[in-house]
């Protein structure tokens, strides 16, 4: 079980998307993670300066939270290790031909009612609440 | 410069509205998937509300000519509902499914000094380098062959 939040996800939620606006009012730039992180792993993409600023910034965060709120993000990963790596390389794949993931394609895709954002997060919902099934309720876990 | 610094200050608005919103936690975000189980909304009011305040917000920065830090805005050409990305978006899927980790929460959560972020992270940033490699090889391939 992990607690219903509404309103820590629903100003979580306003955050991430004053960030979307600022990125594009600022930079005129996508805030979704799969760009931006696929610009810094070499060969380097000429303009990788502000997004390598950008992961720093969103790395910090939970730091910060934590140095002047204490222990307040809560965190608990109920998969083992094999699985992460084995998810990890599926959802690598996954994001770079699908061209990007929940912030790109769900958050700044579907805001300015791209077709191919719509799209791809019906199928990536769809497709992961079918896998959760599968695995808690078919398969009884990993 | 500008670009760096004020990139930096949004990535932390970013990675703190991923943090108290929940998508950090892999089990959070596999619970609200988890509909016939031990099921938790939340990560909805995070959707609607990350896409209700970009909404907004695009609609109006739309309307300007270029934005402040460039001279243009950047958005994708791409128009096709393509194999590639409805086939992508499905794996993607797949392993989120998997590990309760997308990239936009798990890189947020390196900063918590977890290891299975770390881990995750790792093995995500080796699929888009597979990937990437598979995908230009598949061109220059394809690029011999025309020629």
């Amino acid at each position: 079980m992990t607690e219903f939040t509404p309103l820590l996800s629903l100003a979580g939620g306003a955050l991430i998307g004053l960030a979307a606006v600022l990125l594009m009012a600022l930079h005129g730039r996508i805030a979704g993670m799969t760009g931006i992180l696929t610009a810094v792993i070499p060969p380097l993409s000429p303009d990788w300066g502000w997004r390598a600023a950008f992961l720093a910034g969103a790395i910090a965060a939970p730091v910060l939270l934590g140095a002047v709120f204490g222990d307040v993000v809560g965190f608990s990963s109920p998969v083992p290790a094999s699985w992460l790596i084995a998810g990890g390389l599926v959802v690598g794949v996954g994001v770079y031909f699908g061209s990007g993931c929940t912030s790109g394609h769900g958050v700044c895709g579907i805001a300015r009612l791209s077709p191919r954002s719509i799209a791809a997060t019906a199928v990536f919902m769809v497709a992961t609440a079918i896998t959760v099934f599968v695995i808690r309720h078919v398969l009884g876990g990993l | 410069m500008q670009k760096v610094l004020f990139a930096g200050l949004i990535g932390l608005i970013f990675g703190t509205g991923i943090a108290i919103s929940g998508m950090a936690n892999p089990a959070k975000v596999l619970n609200f998937f988890d509909f016939a189980g031990t099921w938790d909304p939340s990560l909805a009011f995070v959707m609607g509300a990350a896409l209700a305040v970009a909404a907004i917000g695009y609609h109006f920065v739309l309307k300007r000519p270029a934005p402040v830090l460039d001279t243009t805005f950047h958005l994708p050409t791409a128009r096709r509902i393509d194999t590639p990305l409805i086939a992508g978006a499905a794996i993607f899927g797949v392993g989120w499914g998997i590990t309760g980790f997308c990239p936009g929460g798990a890189i947020p959560a390196l900063g918590l000094g977890e290891p299975d972020a770390m881990i995750f992270v790792a093995a995500m940033t080796g699929g888009i380098v597979l990937a990437r490699s598979a995908r230009l090889a598949f061109a220059a391939r394809a690029n011999a062959r025309d020629a």
